[in-house]
């Protein structure tokens, strides 16, 4: 498909709509059209014509931009004066100590947060789905709500709750005896509070996925395991984690990618620090494409992060489908 | 044994004051003065500042106007990617066609791609159209979404064929099926969809961070997260920023809640 026409229809149709306008309605016949109309609106055409729009937006916000990107990380230079460099972005990459504490920082906060996360969704979601529990819709209702909060209000929202002197956190700390932490300020507990603000923001989504997915599950499976004499931990390995296991994916898989191009938190929190403790791919990635205008070199970090998130969503799939 | 209801219950109980919690002392901060926001013990009873910080924000970051901004570009980005997204669904459900397969795959592999990838293509887009600092900039990008392409697909499959083919036996033209037919039986599902994109709108940051400069054309995100960066910030008015951006998704939520997690529901388990 050529990319350039489409490229250009949002923004004549933007800027020049009585043109616009005008041209549709010349091309119209006047008078007896509905033959036609007819005739156009076939069993073929239709469905051209409804993907019509979201062809047009792919390529030019999907499939450009991406391969766009691939072109801009083989050039160097700032701004308008680029000029092409082969691998230059991707060496000096290589080369780079922020790329790898920012790598290491991501990887670090990614391997705590999403087990702790999925772990914590699951036992939500247990609970939720026992019918022993009084009131589930008014704990399932609180638990999805902060899923719903904008990671800025979100962030403000915990810089301060996160505060050493003052926060809500360490007043509640303080009422069974723990001293004030200084989260925020110090490059250990920057990091575990990140990994908190995240979790508290998106355990209880994963947890209604959960919910849905356990509600799913044939009781006849558990009446079978009872029958022949499983106890419930045996039930919960047998029967709940195997069937829950495509969600558990799609939730694993999402998470991953998730975290992997967390940016918004430490934004707002930690602005990447204390000491670059906090300071993620995405981030630096922001950092040289939009504060220091090296387009070149941040594309290529994009590309590395893209190519980092495919090959772990390909590697969790493999591990995780497969199993029978 | 007999103690696990109240035992699970009690937990639950927990994680709910985990969850909202945080947001009843945001409450309670926003109604504050601003040295009181940081006294110590926290306060957690309302403070009677509201209207003061109010007008604080009226004034630091034009509160009404970046509202204003905010309800456009999530509303004119809903109606749009709906729209996109039921036609473009319907399509790929319902329809067979050469390239189906093909290009429905190449929508879902975007999905792992991260955003930040195409920040930089489509701000050079931007600013070569002249579109850096409009709402069309931050609207256009969010019109495809593969997720609500998928949703819509989902959905519209497990509609009967006898349904459309009946209309289609009566002659009705295939707009007409989509309007009369598929559109009014799938209504909660397409409501779920548009609270999806709303939430989506309503919250971006990255995105109009980067297309938005003035501060007139700010949306509520993006004109908090500069207000906070000041020094002279006064927090209580941030605070009551991030508040009022959390209000209208709760409250959204809370009157369509079932066709929101129903949707959610949706998406996450067929297939």
């Amino acid at each position: 498909m050529s990319l350039a026409p489409p490229e250009r229809a949002p923004a004549t149709g933007a800027a020049t709509a009585p043109a616009g306008s005008a041209g549709r309605g010349a091309r119209r016949p006047a008078g007896p059209d509905r033959p036609g109309r007819r005739r156009l609106l076939t069993r073929t055409s239709v469905p051209y014509l409804l993907i019509m729009p979201a062809v047009l937006g792919f390529a030019v916000f999907k499939a450009y931009p991406i391969a766009a990107s691939f072109w801009i990380s083989l050039n160097t230079g700032n701004g308008d004066a680029q000029r092409f460099a082969g691998l230059a972005n991707y060496r000096r990459l290589l080369a780079d100590p922020l790329f790898w504490t920012a790598l290491r920082n991501t990887g670090l906060i990614l391997v705590v947060q999403v087990p702790l996360m999925l772990g914590l969704a699951l036992l939500v979601a247990l609970g939720l789905n026992s019918a022993k529990v009084w009131l589930r819709p008014l704990w399932r209702l609180g638990v999805f709500v902060p899923s719903l909060t904008g990671l800025v209000a979100a962030g403000v929202m915990f810089s301060v709750i996160l505060n050493r002197d003052a926060g809500l956190l360490n007043w509640v700390l303080s009422l069974v005896g723990i001293d004030p932490v200084n989260w925020l300020g110090s490059p250990f507990w920057a990091r575990v509070g990140i990994v908190l603000v995240i979790t508290w923001h998106y355990t209880g989504y994963n947890a209604v996925m959960y919910l849905a997915g356990l509600q799913g599950i044939p009781k006849e499976l558990y009446e079978a395991a009872m029958v022949d004499g499983a106890g419930p931990v045996r039930r919960f390995f047998a029967i709940t984690l195997p069937q829950l296991r495509p969600i558990l994916l799609l939730t694993v898989v999402l998470s991953t990618i998730g975290t992997l191009q967390l940016f918004d938190e430490p934004y707002v929190l930690t602005g990447g620090g204390p000491d670059n403790a906090t300071l993620t791919v995405t981030m630096y990635l922001y950092d040289n494409g939009f504060t220091y205008f090296d387009f070149g070199y941040a594309s290529a970090l994009a590309y590395a992060l893209a190519t980092i998130v495919s090959v772990l969503g390909i590697l969790q799939v493999r591990l995780m489908g497969e199993r029978r | 044994m007999k103690a696990r209801g109240p035992l699970l219950t009690l937990l639950l109980a927990g994680a709910f004051g985990l969850c909202v919690g945080p947001f009843y002392w945001l409450a309670m901060a926003a109604t504050q003065d601003d040295k009181d926001v940081f006294s110590w013990p926290p306060k957690l009873l309302p403070g009677g500042h509201l209207m003061e910080n109010l007008q604080g924000l009226q004034e630091s970051i034009g509160l009404t106007r970046v509202l204003l901004n905010s309800v456009l570009v999530a509303g004119v980005q809903t109606v749009g990617a709906v729209v996109v997204s039921v036609l473009a669904g319907y399509a790929f459900a319902k329809f067979d066609f050469r390239g189906r397969n093909l290009f429905f795959v190449l929508l879902l592999s975007t999905l792992v791609i991260p955003d930040t990838v195409m920040l930089i293509p489509i701000f050079q887009m931007m600013t070569e159209l002249g579109l850096i600092d409009t709402y069309q900039s931050v609207i256009l990008p969010g019109l495809v979404t593969p997720f609500g392409i998928f949703l819509m697909r989902q959905a519209l499959r497990s509609m009967p064929d006898e349904l459309l083919d009946a209309a289609r036996v009566d002659g009705a033209g295939e707009l007409r099926v989509l309007w009369r037919i598929v559109i009014p039986v799938n209504r909660p599902i397409i409501a779920a969809l548009a609270l999806f994109v709303f939430l989506g709108g309503w919250n971006q940051f990255v995105w109009p961070l980067i297309a938005l400069r003035s501060p007139e054309m700010y949306t509520l995100p993006v004109a908090t997260a500069t207000l906070q960066g000041l020094s002279t910030t006064n927090y209580a008015q941030v605070l009551l920023a991030g508040a009022i951006a959390a209000v209208p998704v709760m409250a959204l939520f809370l009157v369509l809640q079932r066709q929101f997690i129903s949707g959610l529901l949706a998406g996450a388990t067929k297939e």
